[in-house]
């Protein structure tokens, strides 16, 4: 083995599909200086489970879940994957175009709105990528597509065109076209957003239901706090580019549901704050503002 | 607030070295831009004409011969309508204003060499390409750019499959087949248009036009407007695709980019027409 191959084993955990280390990410900021969207990110997902990556708006989840599908480049760190294909962990970062397509049909991904072609039927888009990356024959492509339907209880909508569809059965069938290669991991970018809570309720049993029928691991930006808490394993907060805590759905409830003056430390206030969407709060005074808030009323 | 020390204005001789200054940032920062669009398009072109080769020459992937004839409809038969009243109205308008000077020196049947060759070699192509960019190519890049905006896009490289290879080969290759066919029809409806005016206004026997017209044309005045028309498809799909990709800002930024792509459509096919009749001119073509 190459000592670059060793180096990249060493750094992944045995049991990870995915080991994000040390990732760094900038943009420009509006005069132009670089600003770390994310600051030296780690962590590790584990085979089956669900890891749900929650933080505020601009703390940088969105931004991870770009670099981890190869959407965006980091400036630093490496994104390591090892699915049932590879026979050592490979750095998506070193990836030629080639491999890293080979590394995206192994991954289905759910986006925000649903991200559906809207000049095909939910059958086509579903088809899609069996048409596209199997040499199997039309009938059994068909089958396939009517049993991913099925799944996600879109069968009757089949021939429907995404225009006809509401919000919460555009994510359903984006989620048949996400499973339709049987993939390995799972990414899930705000599946609650803009829905019901209902049709939220639903889609989150959905998740459960796909990841524990198709053993799949699944990694989910979400802010929403009760579909956060319902799917998830594990928890990973991240606050302004770092990953604040990250942990078992149990210690993230320990800490929702603890007073303030009992907990340990600032970081599990700040946590405390934005698990339960209360106002005022170290997360508030650290962006300025409460401060600013008192000033207005200060007058 | 007495302590502050009033402010003097700039001497003329500063406001004007200023304004140079800022002038001259200002043009580095549009040659810029200007650089980067241009590499930009002509990566865009090259890849498209990668992943065509791909899919013709070494079927290295499976051709969307359905998505071509798609677009084939969209961007051409749709617009035979328009193309054909558009060149019909030239073509009258052309013989209208020929007719006084050329009866003023008794060669009046020389309006059916005029038109004929106007509307092979130059208005046949470039008028069919101005109306396609309006009608066409601001329609693609609506398309493509509400497909970034949507995260169709995004879907489609998460799924493993290029954008180009999808979206811009059918495209590109749709434009050009169909602005090369209705550059042909452009030609014919033009000298129509001809025809019926110097027939109906001016009394001159079709038979005696259409034997002047075949008298003028050669075999290269057609040839040399179907070369245009080609290019022209390319500039049009290659502009339209290009703008649509690039797109943010919400709707705000598919609506720049359809006016932009209209707008930069008709410089860049008036600037590539001159620049084909001073190459022809000088080959003799």
């Amino acid at each position: 083995m190459s000592g670059a191959g060793s180096e990249v084993l060493s750094q992944a955990s045995p049991t990870s599909v995915i080991s994000i280390r040390n990732l760094v990410k900038t943009f420009p900021d509006q005069e132009g200086r670089p600003l770390r969207v994310l600051d030296g990110i780690t962590f590790d997902v584990d085979a089956g489970e669900t890891l749900v990556v929650m933080g505020g708006s601009g703390c940088g989840k969105s931004t991870l879940l770009n670099c981890l599908i190869g959407e965006l480049r980091p400036e630093a760190g490496r994104i390591l994957y090892r699915t049932k294909t590879m026979t050592e962990p490979a750095d998506l970062l070193t990836m030629d175009g080639h491999t890293l397509n080979e590394l995206r049909k192994r991954f289905g991904i759910l986006f925000q709105s649903g991200a559906l072609f809207n000049s095909m039927t939910v059958a086509e888009n579903v088809a899609l990528p069996l048409v596209e990356h199997s040499y199997v024959d039309p009938s059994i492509i068909d089958i396939v597509v009517t049993l991913k339907l099925q799944q996600v209880r879109m069968l009757p909508h089949r021939d429907k065109m995404p225009s006809q569809l509401s919000g919460g059965q555009k994510k359903r069938a984006g989620l048949a076209r996400a499973t339709a290669l049987d993939p390995e991991i799972l990414f899930y970018d705000e599946p609650s957003a803009g829905l019901d809570p209902v049709t939220s309720a639903a889609i989150d049993e959905l998740i459960i239901d796909l990841s524990k029928k198709l053993h799949v691991t699944s990694v989910v930006v979400t802010h929403e706090m009760d579909s956060a808490f319902r799917i998830a394993d594990r928890m990973v907060m991240l606050d302004r580019g770092r990953v604040l805590m990250i942990g078992p759905r149990a210690e993230f409830e320990r800490i929702r549901s603890t007073p303030p003056d009992r907990l340990e430390n600032d970081d599990q206030k700040l946590i405390r704050q934005f698990l339960n969407g209360e106002a005022e709060g170290p997360l508030t005074d650290a962006e300025g503002t409460s401060e600013f808030e008192k000033w207005i009323i200060a007058g | 607030m007495s302590d502050a020390v009033p402010q003097s204005a700039p001497s003329r001789l500063v406001t004007g070295i200023t304004a140079i200054g800022q002038s001259a940032i200002n043009s580095r920062r549009r040659l810029a831009r200007a650089v980067v669009y241009v590499g930009g398009m002509g990566y865009l072109l090259f890849d498209t004409l990668i992943w065509l080769s791909r899919g013709l020459v070494t079927r290295s992937f499976k051709f969307a011969w359905s998505a071509l004839a798609g677009q084939m409809v969209r961007v051409g038969v749709r617009s035979i309508a328009i193309i054909v009243v558009v060149q019909t109205f030239i073509g009258i308008i052309l013989a209208l204003q020929l007719a006084p000077t050329l009866e003023a020196y008794g060669s009046l049947e020389s309006i059916a060499n005029i038109v004929g060759i106007a509307m092979f070699r130059e208005l046949g192509p470039l008028l069919s390409a101005i109306v396609l960019s309006g009608f066409a190519g601001a329609s693609i890049a609506a398309e493509i750019g509400a497909m970034v905006e949507a995260e169709e896009i995004k879907a489609l490289r998460a799924h493993a499959l290029d954008p180009i290879r999808f979206l811009v080969v059918p495209r590109l290759l749709a434009t050009v087949i169909m602005l090369t066919g209705l550059s042909v029809l452009a030609d014919v409806v033009g000298v129509g248009g001809g025809l019926m005016t110097s027939w109906l206004v001016l009394d001159i026997a079709p038979r005696k036009y259409l034997y002047f017209t075949q008298m003028a044309l050669v075999y290269k005045d057609f040839f040399t407007g179907l070369v245009k028309a080609a290019v022209f498809g390319v500039l049009i799909s290659t502009i339209a695709c290009y703008e649509g990709l690039s797109v943010s800002g919400g709707a705000e930024g598919v609506g720049r980019a359809t006016t932009s792509t209209v707008v930069k459509s008709i410089v860049a096919l008036i600037a590539t027409d001159c620049v084909f009749t001073a190459v022809f001119y000088v080959f003799e073509l």
